[in-house]
């Protein structure tokens, strides 16, 4: 494979990791490897799903994060929070907690994400009115989903809708509200906290756009613990009486980063599914036949869409409860003409300047799959991987370090593993005096690691 | 490079095996995304008619560096009049098929507008033989 096409969120620490291998057998993508003991990340076919980090019983798996104190570099600092997080914390936990927290913490303004969906809902729709050519259309909302389709199922990339999620809408209103306001645009720091790593691959190395308005990340896991502990410990926040009155969120907003968020709001036929597995199954599907009639995809990596991010702290199926009911009351007040929930906000002044960047540049297939970029070279490599094929077991026990039986086979004719390492060739050679248990227990120390075939004392 | 794969009729729950087998070696050849589109579109729409009127069928599939060669054998009913099942709009679906969302009457005119080159031949009472070529050559603009 050719350069390195992505920043990953997800780092794997050496010295931690035991080899155990479950973050391999979990991988949807069959990006990991072990090697001398160790998972190794193929990094072209990571998509960063983070289902690794959950898999992981060591902890050797982190989320790279931006060091925090880097906020008071910037004299102007925006915690930009999705509504997921207020929906970590049990209900008697208000957003002005929160927020207060975080004004505590440092930050000079405390905004929510969704906020942005009030222009791009409208962008969205007109969108997929114009585009009747290509059905059905898929939402670029969740990252890891924009590099899943970029990675497997490449013929599908025509399909993304172009336009910026809500987050970055929300960014740039935030940081163009403040430079209107007098402030200058190198103060302004706009910090996400996210609830995943494919976000923060995201920011960092964008899909479609030169760079993100996002100055910074900051995991949601870090907030949390901050947050909870300080209301545990009956804070109230000696910055509250300075707390910006927060815009009150739509149930649109609100509901937007859960599972049918989008698709709810989507005219036409929509589908909305979650949790990777059940994502590729359906695009597996999609690929093939002519489309069924549906308009509208809304795809999400994680189980429960963001309330199942692997930088959450509360079981997702509360987070989703207390979103939905957080909704409701939205609309209630919004039904009572209570007129701050009538009034779309201050985002919506500057739907214009919003809409004339909304745009992202086409999504560039990277097919993981291809064994070669010249034809006649990846008709000899798939010959190759058909007969090494007829030799494996099929079992995709993993003994081998690779993932799958056509995991190694595909390694093997990449130059990156060797036929030997199939526990099931080993045990033919052996049986046919080939191979010395001396060898077969050296290749075995070379995938797993010394360690594990240490003779250790019971006594 | 030669595949072979099974079809059995009647069984909607297998179909499209065949068309993900062979759009994963098209990946793997990197050909071009348009190709691999039309030719998955193309051999799912056969793969899909012999379950729906065949009793079983095999799909054999030849690949070299120019082209891939999909041909369907399938023993049923046959196809009367071709000329006509090639008009838009005509089916033989079973109304149960049809309320499946298969057969929808798309299925050879659909294969000729993927496939680079398609024939189709029949005998009543037999089988039907549907064979797809497609050329990966990539198109000129690409280039």
């Amino acid at each position: 494979m050719d350069g390195k096409y992505f920043h990953h969120a997800l780092k794997f620490r050496k010295d931690v990791c035991i080899g155990c291998s479950h973050c391999m057998n979990v991988c949807p993508t069959q990006a990991i490897r072990i090697r001398g003991g160790k998972a190794e990340l193929k990094d072209n076919f990571c998509v960063d799903c983070g289902k690794c980090y959950r898999a992981c019983p060591v902890g050797a798996i982190i989320v790279e994060q931006d060091d925090f104190n880097q906020i008071f570099r910037y004299k102007q600092r925006v915690a930009l929070i999705p509504s997921i997080l207020l929906a970590q914390f049990p209900e008697e936990v208000s957003l002005t907690q929160v927020s207060s927290v975080l004004m505590e913490l440092g930050f000079t303004h405390v905004y929510e994400v969704e906020h942005g969906v009030e222009v791009l809902k409208d962008s969205m729709n007109k969108h997929i009115g114009e585009h009747k050519e290509s059905r059905p259309l898929i939402s670029t909302f969740c990252p890891a989903i924009v590099r899943l389709i970029q990675v497997r199922f490449p013929t599908l990339t025509d399909n993304l809708i172009l336009l910026k999620p809500a987050l970055d809408i929300a960014a740039s209103y935030y940081s163009k509200m403040l430079q209107d306001q007098g402030h200058e645009s190198e103060d302004i720091g706009i910090f996400y906290i996210t609830p995943c790593a494919a976000k923060i691959a995201a920011v960092k190395s964008p899909v479609g756009q030169e760079d993100s308005p996002i100055t910074g990340v900051i995991n949601m896991d870090f907030i949390f613990n901050k947050v909870y502990t300080a209301v545990k410990q009956g804070f109230i926040g000696k910055n509250t009486c300075q707390l910006p009155s927060l815009d009150p969120l739509k149930a649109s907003g609100v509901m937007w980063p859960a599972t049918s968020g989008e698709a709810a709001h989507m005219a036409g036929r929509t589908l909305a599914i979650d949790e990777i597995s059940n994502v590729i199954e359906f695009l597996e599907q999609l690929e093939n036949e002519e489309n069924q009639g549906i308009d509208f995809l809304e795809l999400r990596a994680c189980d429960e869409s963001c309330a199942g991010g692997i930088l959450t702290s509360s079981n997702r199926f509360y987070t989703v409860e207390r979103m939905r009911k957080r909704a409701a009351r939205a609309d209630r007040k919004e039904k009572e003409r209570n007129y701050r929930y009538v009034n779309p906000g201050p985002i919506v002044k500057y739907r214009e300047y919003l809409e004339e960047s909304i745009f992202i540049s086409k999504v560039q297939p990277r097919s993981m799959d291809k064994l070669d970029e010249d034809i006649s070279q990846a008709m000899k490599k798939m010959k190759r991987v058909h007969e090494l094929m007829e030799l494996l077991p099929y079992v995709d026990c993993g003994i081998c370090g690779s993932p799958k039986c056509s995991s190694l086979a595909e390694d093997i004719v990449q130059g990156e593993a060797e036929i030997i390492q199939c526990i099931y060739v080993q045990r033919r050679m052996e049986h046919q005096g080939e191979m010395p248990a001396k060898q077969s227990l050296e290749i075995m120390q070379k995938i797993w690691g010394r360690e594990k075939f240490e003779i250790k004392d019971n006594d | 490079m030669h595949f072979e794969y099974q079809i059995e009729g009647g069984n909607f729950t297998r179909a499209g095996f065949a068309s993900s087998e062979i759009k994963k070696k098209l990946k793997q050849l990197n050909v071009d995304l348009g190709i691999v589109k039309r030719t998955v579109v193309a051999t799912y729409e056969a793969e899909v008619n012999v379950v729906a009127h065949a009793y079983s069928g095999t799909i054999y599939v030849d690949f070299d560096e120019e082209k891939v060669v999909i041909k369907l054998v399938d023993e049923g009913p046959g196809i009367p009049d071709i000329e006509k099942a090639m008009t838009e709009g005509f089916s033989t679906a079973s109304s149960t098929v049809r309320e499946m969302g298969f057969g929808a009457g798309m299925g050879l005119p659909n294969m000729k507008k993927n496939a680079d080159d398609l024939q189709v031949s029949s005998e009543v009472g037999k089988g039907t033989t549907v064979q797809i070529t497609m050329f990966f050559q990539k198109p000129d603009n690409d280039k």
